[in-house]
């Protein structure tokens, strides 16, 4: 079933000159783990703020073709009815936070209390968020005295409670260390395996090519490319697009090595691995 | 440069210290602390910084104790790029922001105005001087932080994760601001999470954790710690650890160290 969808998306900017978006079309299948890629002012923000209304309800500006997110319009919708299928974590968690509440337990509670969850339900739910992204500790914590870190977790936390079957998700692991992102990045793929539609903006582009299915590489507000990891980082042309490849394929492609049968280059520890060892000695 | 004898520091008495014990001595080599969110890291470079003062202990920049002195007299000194733009930015105009570090040092506008617009063309912003900071994108953000800091040339420059929200383009520019500072014998210490910036571009590296000196030394030496990096939660850059897995015998930092390695 077709999740998302994608038609001659054009958007610019109110007082800009140029498009931010220029016609971008793409399909995502329900489950799907999506990561774009793109260099900055390539569109990858501002695209995942079009799935969830933002664009073009908040920031107003000229828009053309559409953008179909389970079925609703995004358009014709306010960001209200789409939020209850599609929730977004920010790119920067400091502009997430409500600054109306005084605990970290209460700010993930605010979307749930928009939506009109009932009260067992609710606590239900951020239990669970707090312990998947490992911030029980301070849930009693005002959320301006978290550090950079722990305000990420939180800001993640408050979307995945609100339970949407699409997550779009914009650098959500900038401010954390590698375990922390690791796990991160580990609980979303936990969710595209039950189901949840993910559409992820990155720059850390191993952990794109270990956990996600397809990858949109944007350029100047257009698609360059939508396929698999490892079509996108074998990519000859990959530099021209301000993207480096992950460090395994960069290895193997010096070096000529590709995955055994395939024309394309390991983009994973685990396969930049297993194809160096038969040729290193 | 930098001498922190015995430091502790705590928010709040009853938490506990998040800091403590710490001693270190900072020469002019470029400098990474990398360990856990919450391994006091952030709070350590707020000391240098004099924006906290130390519960016990001491620190002296250039051989002067910040105990005594302001946070605004150490600003000739010690420069600190905040991790989140936001708390830093507060000017209507790009140039304005660069310029305000150096008006408040008291430097004559014409002069300040030549300084920040030559910090600003560093980091390519210099087409965007009368743009509002508000208006640019995070990265750029995170760009003009830097910029309004370097312009005001101290000889200490503190980054909090500046490879936030850069693309390929932006982490050649910090690399090569962080070159360009330390061939003029400036202390660059960054506070990082990309452990391939690390070994890319830093030649010392400390790991913090909860709240003390796990590790210090040379970047390559630390990297090859693994099972101490595994304590404190850090992992070394992705190209260290398929260098070990293959069974290399020396620690590689770099793609190009790979190859060579392998050749």
């Amino acid at each position: 079933m077709k999740k998302i969808i994608a038609q001659g998306l054009k958007y610019k900017y109110p007082l800009a000159e140029t498009l931010a978006l220029n016609d971008i079309s793409f399909e995502v299948e329900a489950g799907e783990f999506i990561g774009v890629i793109g260099k900055n002012s390539a569109g990858k923000s501002t695209l995942c703020q079009a799935m969830v209304g933002l664009v073009p309800h908040f920031y107003k500006g000229a828009y053309g073709g559409k953008v179909l997110v389970d079925g609703l319009e995004v358009k014709q919708h306010s960001i209200a009815d789409l939020s209850l299928k599609v929730g977004m974590v920010f790119q920067n968690p400091f502009t997430q936070v409500t600054g109306s509440k005084m605990t970290v337990y209460e700010e993930i509670a605010f979307g749930l209390e928009n939506i009109g969850l009932p009260r067992d339900e609710m606590l239900k739910r951020i239990d669970e968020v707090l312990k998947l992204l490992k911030i029980e500790h301070v849930k009693d914590h005002n959320p301006f005295d978290l550090s950079g870190g722990q305000l990420q977790r939180m800001a993640i936390a408050g979307i995945i409670a609100m339970k949407p079957e699409i997550l779009v998700l914009d650098e959500p692991t900038s401010q954390l260390d590698p375990a922390g992102s690791d796990e991160v990045f580990r609980a979303i793929h936990e969710l595209s395996q039950q189901g949840f539609t993910v559409i992820m903006a990155e720059h850390k582009m191993e952990k794109v090519a270990q956990y996600c299915n397809r990858v949109l590489l944007l350029d100047e507000g257009k698609v360059a490319a939508f396929d698999t990891p490892e079509k996108i980082f074998s990519r000859d042309d990959l530099e021209s697009y301000g993207v480096t490849a992950p460090v395994y394929t960069r290895v193997c492609r010096a070096l000529g090595v590709k995955n055994a049968g395939t024309d394309c280059y390991p983009v994973t520890l685990e396969d930049a691995e297993m194809a160096l060892r038969g040729v290193i000695k | 440069m930098i001498k922190v004898s015995n430091l502790s520091f705590s928010y709040h008495k009853a938490e506990g210290p998040v800091l403590s014990g710490i001693n270190l001595e900072f020469d002019r080599r470029s400098t990474a602390i990398i360990g856990q969110n919450g391994a006091g890291k952030t709070t350590f470079v707020k000391l240098l910084k004099g924006l906290l003062k130390p519960d016990e202990g001491d620190i002296l920049i250039q051989n002067h104790s910040v105990k005594l002195k302001t946070a605004a007299e150490l600003a000739r000194t010690v420069g600190l790029v905040f991790q989140n733009p936001n708390d830093q930015i507060f000017k209507r105009t790009v140039l304005e922001e660069a310029m305000f570090g150096l008006l408040n040092i008291k430097m004559g506008r014409h002069t300040a105005e030549n300084q920040a617009i030559k910090a600003l063309k560093l980091v390519n912003l210099d087409d965007k001087l009368e743009m509002n900071p508000h208006d640019l994108s995070l990265s750029e953000k995170k760009l003009l932080c830097i910029a309004s800091i370097v312009a005001m040339d101290p000889d200490i420059i503190i980054l909090d994760e500046p490879t936030i929200a850069q693309d390929h383009a932006g982490k050649k520019i910090i690399s090569q601001i962080i070159k360009e500072l330390a061939e003029k014998e400036k202390l660059v210490m960054t506070i990082i999470h990309d452990m391939d910036f690390v070994a890319e571009n830093f030649e010392r590296t400390i790991v913090f954790n909860e709240g003390k000196v796990l590790l210090d030394g040379e970047t390559r030496d630390v990297f090859a710690q693994k099972d101490i990096l595994q304590e404190a939660n850090v992992e070394a850059p992705g190209i260290t650890q398929l260098a070990e897995k293959l069974g290399f015998e020396h620690t590689i930092l770099t793609v190009e160290e790979f190859i060579k390695a392998v050749k």
